[in-house]
């Protein structure tokens, strides 16, 4: 799904005689992206202010300012524990997913075989499933199978979306390495492992990279999976989150606002870390839900 | 077999004594039936040929030909649908590439972008286990013969094209191998580079002598390069021999169109005694040399360029052509000049003087420079 | 003379193994095993899983729970409420962002900026956004004092705990994905088969229904399914700014609480195959729209 290439940088042909019809439509693009956009930076803003935010009451803004917040936030929901199951989920699905995935990005990009098509289609699938629809059944499965509520269950079920997004984003990275190198590789005495190892890999490495990125921040997004296996002491931070929320009811008081900016922090933080090995164009995969 | 003609220096090149490496060179190399089947057709079909240790061979080919084809066989990269390929008492055709132990050269190089030079080329020797001394010892020597040293720490995205193709050629000599495979190396640099590496090529295997065959569709490469020629058509051979043999004695009409007779005159057999064959073209009566006495129906009668010498007028003699004149190229030191005969076949013949567009002149030819062959079948 | 071995057999076959790796079955396909292991064991299995827990119930019979689902109008009013929540939402985004796509496929600079801008909503979830959203719709938030000190209400409006946060939530969080989607999809299509109609006469009308909607349509089609079963798929929202109990029960919701608060396991996995058939319905009947409205072209263009 990469953005095509158009040769032109001006707009289609729009008709030569309607001259006010080139600004109309300009005019609507910018009023919709911009309420758009105010929307946006309203419900984010929301949330930030409130966080730093001392009192906030009926007012447009608040009567003062404070950092506060987030450390008793990091208290209050003990933090240290919640950061630390998140990045152990997250590192844990990222290492699995690539060791499954690289491999069979690599035949898949390479080969072609009998039942190629059904095979691919059997790996995207979960993609283009709901989570709940797959993760009910899923999480009735780890309970009976007593992994419910343990950090393996977690980890297990948010490697089903992770898969077929690695598959799928390294795909294209597989097929910029030249295979005349793989020819030469063998040809100079390389065992296929090596070929891998010491030709394939390192040309992938990019590609690993900005593949890396995408699906821990895609783990720190998953609600839905981890909510349905999350126990008490398993919880990621989005998780964490939402029965902080839950439970507030109305408006959140602001130390779980303050949990949310942390949240929203780490997210931005890997977005931008992202950005400098993929190009954006690239990317459309969808976030949790 | 090849006849000695008048005056005309054209036999082999000198052969200079090869160093007797006598543990790493193979007595010979066989192939033996060996076919590639692709779809329905065969990419190679019974290719049986013996290729000696220390030989430059060049498969030379147009594309479809089958010789990269035979080449990636050779690797290993192809397994055979038929056939057997033998280094001296060992079958080699069921080996997978990295037990082979051969090189090659790639046409768009291959170098690895992640690898500086001096790894590049010891890639080789690394995957073989051989220490790192003598691998450290033997790249220096290796980036020394193709004048590379001092580029031995960039990496292939630094280099040119024409140093990347030295490197590549460093990569697969500082191997040693008993078999260096090339596949069309030059063909992705431009012309004057593409001299400059030709003479490179000979001088390494004039130093170093190790057994290459080697890919191209240029009949200057293998004419320049080689020991020996095997021309490839639709998979099969259509004659293999030495530089001379090929050029002065071609056996086929696809090998003598493919080495320079540009001209093809197409006709019938009028009579044909041992090699002795003429030829009637419209009016015409050609007279030329055949492989062998043919039989009555169609031919093609084959001339090079620079064999046909402008005589208006005066004198009689065999094989006058009648021409009118219609493209003047500039070659040079001579004109290329294209003619129409009155049966309206055209004629490539080279002129010290340009002739003007639209003249009639009459061009001739010595029969033994001409070469008559039965047609080459569609296939 | 090199004595050789045994003459090749007779048979007018190469064998097996050669026939195999002709058609690309190596060795190599192992690589797979891994991924296949995962898709059959935590995708294949689980889904039969729920399949079969579905058709389990205590009387014995088949069809029970799907009855249940049908003739208990609690659970089968979720369909109607995540229908009615998913499809407006993918038709409001649709309406916005299709027009919006076709417009921007040929600016350079600003589609990248808009990019970058569109990709953080789509990673911080709908779970930020909820909380967000009880800020900023809630009684005392920035939407409610804007209308309120305009004097466009008198009251403060009801945005929260009620359909109309819930379909906020998913326009906002589905909109980027669409429309990046779209945007890719109509970069794809190359502006010279509008030129060339136009130079051929046809009006900028004709010129995008004949031209540039069916080159679009096959994107618009994939992508609207997409975005439907994103919508579809909606929880947490449900939750945190919606009426989980009353009008905005979808079948996310409906399933995760026969699991977990009823802990019916059986009705749980009956509502997720439901709502995997109703999914496959829709997309069924989208794709049968666009083969039936554009039926010239068989295969898009994409970029």
């Amino acid at each position: 799904m990469s953005a095509g290439t158009s040769t032109s940088t001006t707009a289609p042909y729009q008709g030569s005689g309607r001259r006010r019809r080139p600004s109309f439509t300009r005019l609507v693009t910018i009023g919709v992206l911009g309420f758009f956009l105010v929307m946006l930076a309203g419900v984010v803003g929301s949330v930030l202010i409130s966080s730093i935010a001392t009192r906030w009451l009926n007012t447009w803004l608040p009567e003062g300012y404070t950092l506060s917040w987030f450390s008793s936030a990091w208290q209050e929901f003990g933090l240290t524990q919640v950061l630390g199951v998140t990045l152990q989920v997250a590192i844990s699905v990222l290492v699995v997913t690539l060791v499954i995935a690289i491999p069979a990005a690599y035949v898949l990009a390479r080969t072609n075989f009998p039942g190629k098509r059904l095979l691919t289609v059997l790996f995207l699938l979960p993609i283009v499933v709901p989570t709940i629809t797959y993760g009910v059944p899923l999480a009735t499965l780890l309970y009976r199978l007593q992994l419910a509520q343990t950090l393996p269950g977690v980890i297990l079920i948010n490697l089903v979306p992770s898969v077929p997004f690695a598959i799928l984003i390294l795909m294209p990275f597989v097929e910029q390495v030249d295979e005349s190198l793989e020819k030469a590789a063998r040809i100079f005495g390389a065992r296929n492992w090596q070929v891998f190892a010491r030709v394939v890999l390192p040309l992938l490495a990019p590609g690993i990279i900005a593949t890396s990125i995408l699906l821990l921040v895609r783990t720190i997004a998953m609600f839905d999976l981890t909510f349905l296996v999350a126990g008490p002491t398993t919880q990621t931070l989005v998780v964490k989150l939402f029965y902080a929320v839950s439970a507030a009811g109305f408006r959140s008081p602001q130390s779980i606002d303050a949990m949310a900016v942390i949240y929203m922090a780490t997210n931005v933080l890997l977005l931008a870390v992202a950005f400098k090995f993929i190009n954006p164009a690239r990317i459309v995969g969808g976030g949790a839900h | 077999m090849a006849d000695q003609l008048e005056g005309s220096a054209r036999t082999d090149p000198p052969v200079a004594d090869k160093p007797d490496d006598g543990d790493r060179q193979f007595r010979e190399l066989r192939l033996d039936g060996v076919t590639r089947a692709f779809g329905a057709t065969d990419a190679l079909h019974d290719l049986s040929i013996t290729i000696r240790g220390g030989e430059f061979v060049a498969f030379l080919g147009p594309s479809g030909s089958g010789k990269s084809t035979a080449l990636n066989c050779l690797a290993g990269l192809l397994p055979l649908t038929a056939g057997e390929i033998w280094l001296d008492d060992r079958r080699i055709d069921t080996l997978p590439p990295e037990q082979r132990g051969f090189a090659m050269v790639f046409q768009n190089y291959a170098l690895f972008p992640h690898l500086d030079v001096r790894r590049n080329v010891g890639f080789g020797l690394r995957m073989r286990k051989v220490p790192k001394q003598e691998t450290n010892r033997r790249v220096e020597e290796a980036l020394t013969l193709v004048r590379l040293s001092h580029k031995a720490d960039s990496h292939p995205a630094q280099l040119s094209g024409g140093e990347q193709q030295r490197v590549a050629i460093a990569r697969a000599i500082v191997c040693e191998p008993p078999l260096v495979l090339m596949d069309e190396p030059l063909s992705n640099l431009d012309a004057k580079l593409r001299l400059e590496m030709r003479t490179e090529i000979r001088r390494l295997h004039q130093d170093l002598g190790l057994t290459t065959i080697y890919v191209t569709h240029d009949q200057h490469e293998a004419l320049s390069l080689a020991d020996r020629i095997v021309i490839l058509r639709n998979g099969v051979v259509e004659q293999a021999g030495t530089p001379s043999e090929v050029y002065i004695e071609p056996e086929t009409d696809f090998v003598a169109g493919f080495l320079g007779y540009r001209n093809a005159l197409t006709g019938n057999v009028d009579e044909s005694h041992g090699r002795q064959t003429t030829v009637a073209v419209g009016d015409l009566r050609l007279v030329g040399k055949s492989p062998a006495a043919m039989p009555t129906g169609d031919a093609v009668v084959r001339i090079r360029p620079d064999d046909l010498m402008v005589c208006n007028g005066g004198g009689t003699g065999p094989n006058r052509i009648p021409l009118l004149i219609e493209v003047v190229e500039y070659g040079g030191r001579e004109f290329v000049v294209e003619g129409v005969t009155p049966a309206g076949q055209r004629l490539y013949f080279m002129a010290s003087e340009a002739p003007r567009l639209g003249d009639s002149v009459t061009v001739a030819v010595e029969p033994e420079n001409v070469r008559v062959f039965a047609p080459t079948e569609e296939t | 003379m090199v004595t050789r071995t045994a003459a090749a057999p007779p048979a007018s076959l190469p064998p097996l193994s050669k026939r195999l790796a002709e058609k690309g079955v190596t060795p190599r396909l192992l690589l797979l095993l891994p991924a296949v292991v995962f898709a059959l064991g935590l995708f294949v299995y689980p889904f039969l899983y729920g399949l079969g827990l579905s058709f389990t119930t205590e009387a014995g019979s088949l069809l029970g729970n799907y009855t249940e689902f049908f003739t208990d109008p609690y659970l089968r009013g979720t369909i109607w409420l995540t229908v009615r929540l998913a499809v407006p939402a993918v038709l409001i985004i649709l309406v916005t962002a299709m027009p919006l796509a076709l417009a921007m496929r040929g600016a350079g600079r600003g589609k990248q900026i808009i990019t970058v801008i569109l990709l953080f909503p789509i990673t911080i979830g709908t779970v930020l956004l909820s909380d967000g959203l009880l800020d900023f719709l809630g009684a005392a938030g920035w939407v409610n004092r804007f209308l309120l000190d305009t004097g466009l209400i008198d009251q403060p409006l009801q945005l929260i705990h009620n359909y109309w946060g819930v379909l906020f939530a998913i326009i906002i969080t589905d909109f980027p994905f669409v429309f990046l989607l779209l945007l890719s999809y109509a970069s794809g299509i190359d502006p010279s088969y509008e030129r060339a109609a136009a130079v051929f006469g046809a009006s900028p009308r004709q010129r995008f229904l004949r031209v540039t909607l069916p080159l679009f349509a096959p994107g618009l089609a994939i992508t609207t399914s997409l975005a439907f079963v994103l919508a579809f798929g909606t929880f947490p929202s449900a939750l945190l700014v919606g009426e989980p109990a009353g009008s905005t029960r979808t079948m996310g919701v409906a399933a995760y609480s026969e699991a977990f608060q009823q802990f019916d396991y059986p009705m749980a996995s009956t509502v997720a195959m439901l709502m995997a058939g109703v999914e496959l319905l829709v997309i069924v009947v989208i794709l049968g729209l666009r083969n039936r409205l554009v039926p010239t072209l068989s295969s898009g263009r994409k970029g």
